[in-house]
């Protein structure tokens, strides 16, 4: 491989940073993705509330002031509650890392709660009726028969929303976390070949879309083994 | 026979009583079933008894509440009031604030719900699993029954609606007919007290519609205790024990099809069996 002024090592080492974002924001992701999307179907108002101004608010807001909010604020905030219980002036970093983590797991967990919603909704209530009729607990339908059938219809939606992800990961380099992009600056900066840097980052990121997108595509063919080839 | 002393052992194991077939408990009994949806009145106090072996049609013109009346026995819809005896055991109800009532003991509901196994007009199998998955769902994951017995169990049940051929296959790829008769493995496999089958050939094609009536006149001979909500008046008169007209919530008609069929008492009766079907 080229070394790209000695720098071969530093770009994969962010491609590493990157795909650690990812991967480590997907399963948060998921999660507040699933609860916001149970929420958003309770049956109490105020869970319903709290569900759509979830959803509202992240998109309503750039990413990035996610980003940077989290960072600072969540520093501050933490240290606030930190003097609270403990009485004493602390200092607490949050690493750069986490703070990313938690910003992305965030803003894509609120679009991945509309994508699960959507997907709850598609499952045909008969079905539920059906385990429900045969003694099935609420919490073994979701787990038998509800689950299984969401990812079939939410697996597109994620897709989508990983790929952004995978976009999106890049914002996270103005609080200093050494990913692909950050890695290219400082090498576009340093070594005076802008361009060169920026093109590798941009092949980086395109292979790693492209990996996201085959593997989700193998998984919706698993996903919808059995339906109806309409 | 293997499956009843399983279901035998079953039975002992929860500490419920097996009641033999030839105890006069009743296998079903509803006492006075109201319920409404909103305003609108569509249960009017309905009584039935259903003794091991009963097969009771219920026809009615749409509308009349036959749907609403077979899920209010298993709870999918809350009634208003009214009592369901299944096998003599009440399922309880308690009464909230508002006067409605809700179940008031969900462990009870859902043993109680494997005693009712229901059919449903459009089959509604769960698409990600395979037929033979299907059958065997419950009886494993409700029931607590070994993997290896419920599949026994199944194979037999398939063999029995002539599915076992299509055992590996996925709903989405079967025809409506083979769908049903695989529903009705599905519902056979948790052993109930009573089957309860909601228009079941009403989404088939004209010329699938034997073949499921075919399974169901087979479980009726065998003694099976069903409540058939049907616009088949063939079945309602040839097979069934028992026919129950519903008119506007209230039960119009009751008796043997001999009986309603050729002597109808009431003129909504007569107009209803004027109708072609
Ligand atoms: N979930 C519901 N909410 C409001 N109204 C309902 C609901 N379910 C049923 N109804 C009403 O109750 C009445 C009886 O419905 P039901 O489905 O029991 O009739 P049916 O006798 O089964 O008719 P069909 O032969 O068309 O199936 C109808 O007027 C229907 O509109
Ligand atoms: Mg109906």
């Amino acid at each position: 491989m080229f070394d790209l002024y000695g720098r071969g090592w530093q770009m994969l080492e962010g491609g590493l940073v990157t795909v650690q974002l990812c991967l480590t924001v997907l399963p948060f992701m998921i999660i507040l993705g699933l609860l916001g999307a149970s929420a958003k179907l309770s049956r109490y108002k105020a869970l319903r509330i709290i569900g759509e101004s979830y959803t509202v608010i992240i998109r309503g807001i750039p990413e990035l002031l996610v980003i940077l909010l989290i960072y600072f604020g969540g520093t501050i905030a933490i240290q606030n509650l930190a003097e609270l219980i403990g009485g004493e002036a602390v200092r607490v970093d949050i690493p750069a890392f986490w703070s990313g983590v938690a910003a992305l797991a965030l803003v894509q967990g609120a679009f991945a709660s509309e994508v699960f919603r959507a997907a709850m909704q598609s499952i045909p209530l008969g079905q539920i009726e059906a385990a429900t009729a045969c003694g099935m607990t609420p919490t073994q339908i979701f787990i038998r028969i509800k689950l299984p059938q969401l990812w079939r219809f939410a697996l597109p939606g994620l897709n989508n929303l990983f790929q952004v992800l995978i976009k999106d990961t890049a914002l996270i380099s103005v609080v200093g976390v050494e990913e692909v992009l950050r890695k290219a600056a400082v090498g576009a900066g340093t070594e005076k070949a802008p361009f060169t840097f920026y093109l590798v980052a941009m092949a980086m990121f395109l292979a790693f879309t492209t990996v996201s997108l085959f593997v989700f595509n193998r998984l919706e063919k698993r996903a919808s083994r059995g339906i109806a080839r309409a | 026979m293997r499956i009843g002393q399983a279901r035998n052992n079953k039975n002992f194991q929860q500490g419920t009583f097996y009641l033999d077939m030839s105890t006069n408990i009743p296998a079903l009994k509803v006492e006075g079933m109201f319920k409404s949806f909103g305003e609108h009145e569509v249960l009017k106090g309905i009584d039935l008894t259903a003794n091991t072996g009963d097969v009771i049609s219920i026809i009615g013109s749409s509308g009349s509440g036959k749907s609403t009346f077979l899920r209010c026995i298993n709870l999918l819809e809350t009634p208003n009031s009214g009592a369901v005896h299944v096998h003599g055991e009440l399922i309880k109800m308690r009464e909230l604030k508002d006067g409605s009532q809700e179940p008031a003991d969900k462990k009870q509901l859902q043993r109680i719900r494997t005693k009712l196994a229901m059919v449903f007009q459009s089959f509604n199998l769960w698409s990600h699993l395979t037929i033979l998955e299907n059958v065997i769902e419950a009886p494993v994951h409700v029931l607590g029954i070994p993997k290896k017995e419920a599949i026994e169990r199944a194979d037999a049940l398939l063999h029995k609606v002539g599915m076992y051929e299509r055992r590996d296959y996925y709903p989405g790829h079967i025809s409506g007919g083979q769908q049903q008769r695989a529903a009705i493995a599905r519902a056979l496999a948790i052993e109930p007290e009573v089957l309860l089958f909601d228009e079941p050939t009403s989404a088939l094609d004209p010329e699938l519609v034997g073949e499921v009536l075919h399974v169901m006149t087979g479980l009726a001979e065998e003694g099976r205790t069903m409540l058939v909500v049907t616009h088949e008046m063939g079945f309602a008169k040839g097979v069934s024990s028992h026919v129950m007209y519903l008119h506007q919530g209230r039960v119009e008609e009751f008796g043997a099809p001999k009986e309603i069929f050729e002597n109808p008492k009431s003129e909504r009766m007569k107009q209803f069996l004027q109708r072609d079907f």
